[in-house]
């Protein structure tokens, strides 16, 4: 811990003599993270730069081969672009809907006065579903057969999809799934919300603006700077999306993707595919770790532009620094 | 006069309003707890009941979650997520805090470097690296099949947790490291008697989050543990589950409950702690 200010002189030997302490001392500390990200960040990246020039079936070494690769994931594999297109759509629609979903639920939270916490509790709950779990029980609720959804939607006449197995509802499906595990964002709103000076609001009240527009001059320029981070984190974990897509595909067809077997990803008919799937895919089903280090540089790509907009927009991400 | 007529319609209004609000919220609460209502509810149906559309389990087939967890493998999961999560959330805080530490008080250059690529690799999907990690794996080691791969890289700190630490770490009010060290305390007896103890609830809430993570995880185990169901964990078993064994929903529902317990539980346990770490990772920054 540097408190005083760093050394002038170099001339005198016992200042030296503490600065090279200092420095050991934030080597020694700074050591299983700088021993880290060497061993898994940078290595990893480097070679997977590497590999992606390369024809590699792990079993004979790999041999150089230009951009063979690249521009078989771009034109020939067939899951590339639909995965590019699903991610689009998760961008668009589940982020946007778990973003409209937590502000509601955080605006309702803080606006009831009663049963406050147990609302806050029951909304937040879902969210820490284990992801597999919570996976299977909207396969299991969403079922067509015995559905409790479906059952419930017959009552009232309503011919209800298939969902998971119907290629143009699996996407909806997932986004159902996803808002059921809003409560993450609703926290981090509602303590926006309640950072919002009261007087401003008692202030425009006083001079006859409506909810609406306390909402829209009041609440919404407060809640920029947080709108933006929910926003760029929420591409970011639609980069990273994988678990749910793969499970329900996989949960909803009765197979199960395994090292080396062919079965098609992304069930049905490519609609629940993503790109870290096609890693996996390419991988280590069909043991193309050339074309798979394609996607996993794609995919880097993407995570550090949208990475870099985080921190460039500041967001206080590098405050509090001295 | 005017105030006399105005004022009951406007208490209505205010009543209707209220009304409509808590209707609302009690919809959409419902709403959010049903999930769990019909999960349950399936989870202790009879198989032929499971084959039916109704919802109201008759009788109550408590028994199921009794053979769930004695079907084959089961308990295995059980134990493999439980070394896992143990002991990789307790490597994760033994290697990050020294780290948010240096992070967070000590002047070095590099430092803002190191902060951003603490943030960049918190920003990377696994599947990035996941192909020259598992190689080294595999061909070193040969470790592929057992919980090693999953565990041994927490003992080198955990961008996310290192992060969330630091940011605690800076709320510390600086006369308290002031006067540590004027009593003569070197930086890692100030980090162990006066910095861990002050952000306790911090550090609680960062072990959790890493137990859960360790707990959902499906990808790590995927790739790393898929080949030896001996090292199967909870979220890689689970999804196998219904067609491995061919079983009715009301046993995989029994399942899904006995993995979603142990989380929920914890987090009733431990609410407030978990509420404040989501809205220091948003918020505050």
């Amino acid at each position: 811990m540097t408190l005083t200010a760093r050394p002038r002189t170099r001339r005198n030997p016992g200042l030296r003599r503490r600065r090279r302490r200092e420095r050991l001392r934030t080597l020694a500390f700074l050591s299983p993270w700088l021993l880290g990200t060497g061993l898994f960040f940078l290595y990893p990246l480097a070679t997977t730069a590497y590999l992606s020039f390369t024809r590699y079936d792990g079993f004979v070494s790999p041999r150089w081969d230009g951009l063979d690769n690249w521009t078989f994931v771009f034109h020939d594999y067939p899951f590339f672009w639909p995965a590019m297109r699903n991610t689009l759509w998760f961008v668009v629609v589940l982020v946007t809907l778990r973003i409209v979903a937590g502000l509601v639920l955080g605006l309702l939270v803080i606006h009831v006065k009663r049963g406050h916490s147990t609302l806050r509790t029951i909304f937040y709950a879902p969210f820490l579903a284990p992801p597999v779990a919570g996976t299977l029980a909207f396969v299991f609720l969403l079922n067509p057969g015995t559905g409790p959804v479906n059952t419930i939607l017959a009552h009232f006449g309503v011919s209800a999809p298939n969902w998971f197995n119907d290629p143009s509802w699996s996407k909806p499906a997932l986004t159902m799934l996803a808002l059921w595990g809003v409560g993450d964002l609703m926290v981090i709103f509602m303590a926006a919300l309640l950072d919002v000076p009261r007087e401003l609001y008692e202030a425009a009240a006083l001079d006859g603006a409506g909810a609406i527009r306390r909402f829209r001059h009041i609440t919404l320029p407060h809640l920029r700077p947080i709108l933006l981070f929910a926003v760029i984190t929420g591409v970011i974990a639609t980069m990273q999306y994988y678990t749910e897509p793969i499970v329900a595909g996989q949960v909803a067809s009765g197979q199960i993707a395994g090292s080396g077997n062919q079965f098609e990803p992304g069930y049905p008919n490519g609609s629940t595919l993503t790109l870290p799937q096609l890693v996996y895919n390419l991988g280590f089903q069909r043991f193309d770790i050339g074309a798979a280090c394609v996607v996993a540089m794609v995919l880097f790509v993407l995570s550090m532009v949208f990475a870099a907009f985080l921190m460039g927009r500041g967001h206080g991400f590098l405050a509090g620094e001295d | 006069m005017a105030v006399t007529v105005v004022e009951p319609r406007y208490r209505r209004r205010r009543l209707l309003e209220w009304v409509a609000l808590h209707s609302f919220a009690v919809a959409l609460a419902l709403l959010f707890v049903l999930p769990f209502v019909f999960v349950m509810l399936t989870g202790v149906m009879t198989d032929q009941q499971s084959l039916t559309r109704e919802y109201w389990p008759q009788p109550f087939a408590w028994h199921n979650l009794v053979d769930v967890w004695h079907t084959p493998g089961f308990s295995t999961w059980w134990r493999n997520t439980i070394v896992y999560a143990v002991f990789g959330t307790a490597l994760t805080l033994l290697s990050s805090l020294p780290v948010a530490y240096a992070l967070a008080y000590f002047r070095f250059r590099g430092r803002n470097v190191a902060m951003m690529v603490v943030i960049a690799t918190m920003m990377l999907p696994p599947q990035v690296s996941i192909i020259p990690l598992y190689l080294v794996w595999a061909q070193n080691f040969h470790l592929t099949g057992t919980l090693y791969p999953l565990i041994i890289p927490l003992a080198f700190g955990d961008a996310f947790s290192i992060f969330l630490l630091r940011q605690f770490m800076l709320t510390v009010p600086r006369e308290y490291l002031e006067a540590a060290r004027i009593d003569g305390c070197g930086d890692l007896r100030t980090m162990l008697r006066v910095v861990i103890p002050m952000i306790r609830p911090a550090i609680a809430a960062v072990g959790l989050f890493q137990f859960f993570y360790c707990w959902n995880d499906y990808f790590g185990p995927q790739i790393y543990a898929s080949e030896n169901p001996g090292a199967w964990t909870l979220s890689y078993g689970l999804q196998t589950f219904k067609s491995a064994h061919h079983t009715n929903w009301n046993l995989t529902m029994a399942a899904t409950v006995l993995v979603m317990a142990p989380v929920i539980v914890l987090f009733f346990l431990a609410q407030k702690a978990f509420i404040e770490g989501v809205t220091l990772t948003g918020v505050k920054g």
